[in-house]
């Protein structure tokens, strides 16, 4: 594996083995242990044209704790802001011995573009593209899950899983239908029309249209922000109405079974697709989602960077000239 | 391919191990065992059932993984990680027992070691090895060894265990004159 660009990629049991791994270092984390060598002088750079603190953060967090050097590159006040290309940009990691790009941008397929051509050698991790994909967050979403209902082991069989809202402009939750349905588990898409994307039927999820028939059925719940910075036209008449019909609250989560748990990929609208009291309830897990993050970010750079890359072998001929 | 222990020769090189331990450490109190997975981990195990028959009292074992330290990382695709368990007070201030199925270049130790540190100071670390079949790359040496076995380096050494093979044997492979 050289990329994590799209949870197509994976096969089922690429996806169990980042799984896997990230189950080691979390309890290894637990243990005392709070950094490894084993990145030591790999240089990861998050290259950031959007917005995104938790993401990056999450990211450097866990580059930092297998001992990476990490360079944040963010759109504002830098070159990126100035009209520079992405293959310039790309041009320049590459001169800068770049070992992985973790790529953040408004465009779809900005990382697929960053990985195919030939600018760079290193490693791309897709964080986010426009509207298309955020395979991290689907991985610790599926970790997320596995570790509450599944004990860490095995797959997802068995289990069924709402994703509710902004299916639309969710690149989190195409990337979640895509790994929850690889890993064995029925999901459904609970969502007005009018925020469901063309061609939806093709995902191979149920599609629904009443939050409150669903709920009793399902064993996790993840709640979509509603991307209002992503919305040109209406979706909805009115925030309340959308709240009213496709937010979590108290009363909702009565419907659920007592075993199942709240999701929720942040940062929230509180009020809006989720009542604060859902959120801070027993039953929610958005704060484990965050510290799962970390500990499967940093799975995805052992797997990516901890063996020899290309680079490596590119280097070790030059070296033998 | 030829068999250089059997399930016999392996018990009883484990019995006596457990009991050099104990000679070593006066008693079991503070000494406790980790295993380096895979198979260092089922010996360290099995030798934590004997010391407990030999002492009728319990002895702290754990697991301690070293992919994250190996020195070759680099010069293969990523390992998959194995379990690390360190018993709930720690290692601190206790006689810690490496134990490993074949010492061979000493890189596995040394990655132990450094793994040990990140976890904390015991009061000593001592290494038990099945087999010691020699062509060390580092200064570094067993304590308690079950067989000495000189082996030229284009023969390999396998351990079988029963849990995982399913049978105890220590079989030789590659010696062109036998």
């Amino acid at each position: 594996m050289k990329n994590l660009l799209s949870i197509n990629d994976l096969s089922k049991d690429d996806a169990l083995e980042i799984l896997d791994t990230a189950v080691e270092l979390s309890r290894l984390s637990e243990n005392t242990v709070r950094k490894f060598p084993t990145l030591r002088g790999r240089t990861v750079v998050n290259l950031f044209f959007e917005d995104s603190t938790r993401t990056r953060i999450s990211f450097e967090a866990a580059a930092k704790r297998l001992s990476a050097d990490v360079i944040n590159f963010s759109a504002k006040g830098s070159s990126l802001s100035k009209g520079e290309s992405l293959k310039d940009t790309a041009l320049t990691l590459q001169a800068m011995g770049a070992d992985a790009v973790i790529i953040r941008h408004s465009a779809s397929g900005a990382a697929h573009q960053l990985a195919r051509q030939e600018w760079m050698k290193g490693s791309v991790i897709n964080a986010g593209d426009g509207t298309h994909e955020h395979p991290t967050q689907a991985l610790l979403d599926a970790f997320t899950i596995r570790r509450r209902l599944r004990a860490d082991s095995g797959d997802l069989t068995g289990l069924s899983v709402a994703i509710v809202g902004d299916v639309l402009h969710s690149r989190v939750a195409r990337s979640n239908v895509l790994l929850l349905q690889k890993l064995g588990a029925e999901v459904i898409l609970v969502a007005p029309p009018t925020l469901l994307p063309v061609g939806v039927d093709s995902w191979g999820a149920q599609v629904r249209y009443s939050l409150d028939d669903v709920l009793p059925l399902v064993d996790a719940v993840m709640m979509l922000r509603v991307q209002r910075e992503r919305m040109e036209d209406l979706f909805f008449p009115t925030e309340r109405e959308y709240s009213r019909n496709f937010g979590l609250n108290l009363e909702r989560m009565n419907r659920l079974k007592n075993t199942a748990i709240v999701m929720h990929p942040g940062p929230m609208n509180r009020g809006l697709e989720i009542s604060a009291d859902s959120a801070d309830s027993h039953q929610s897990v958005i704060v484990e989602q965050v510290a799962n993050g970390v500990s499967v970010r940093m799975s995805v750079l052992y797997l990516l960077l901890g063996g020899a890359t290309a680079r490596d072998l590119n280097l070790s001929s030059a070296g033998g000239m | 391919m030829s068999v250089i222990l059997n399930a016999g020769e392996i018990s009883r090189a484990l019995r006596r191990i457990s009991h050099e331990i104990l000679e070593k450490n006066h008693g079991s109190s503070e000494v406790l065992l980790l295993g380096i997975p895979t198979r260092g981990a089922l010996l360290s195990q099995r030798i934590k059932v004997l010391i407990e028959e030999i002492e009728k009292s319990p002895v702290l074992a754990g697991t301690l993984d070293i992919t994250m330290y190996r020195d070759d990382l680099r010069m293969r695709p990523p390992r998959t990680l194995m379990p690390t368990e360190i018993p709930g007070g720690g290692i601190d201030e206790k006689h810690v027992v490496l134990v490993d199925d074949v010492f061979y270049s000493g890189r596995t130790i040394r990655a132990a070691l450094d793994a040990i540190n990140e976890v904390g100071r015991p009061r000593s670390v001592q290494l038990a090895v099945l087999i010691d079949r020699g062509h060390r790359e580092l200064p570094i040496r067993a304590d308690f060894v079950g067989k000495n076995i000189p082996t030229a380096k284009d023969e390999s050494v396998r351990v079988h265990l029963t849990e995982i093979d399913g049978v105890d044997e220590v079989l030789i492979e590659g010696r062109t004159s036998s």
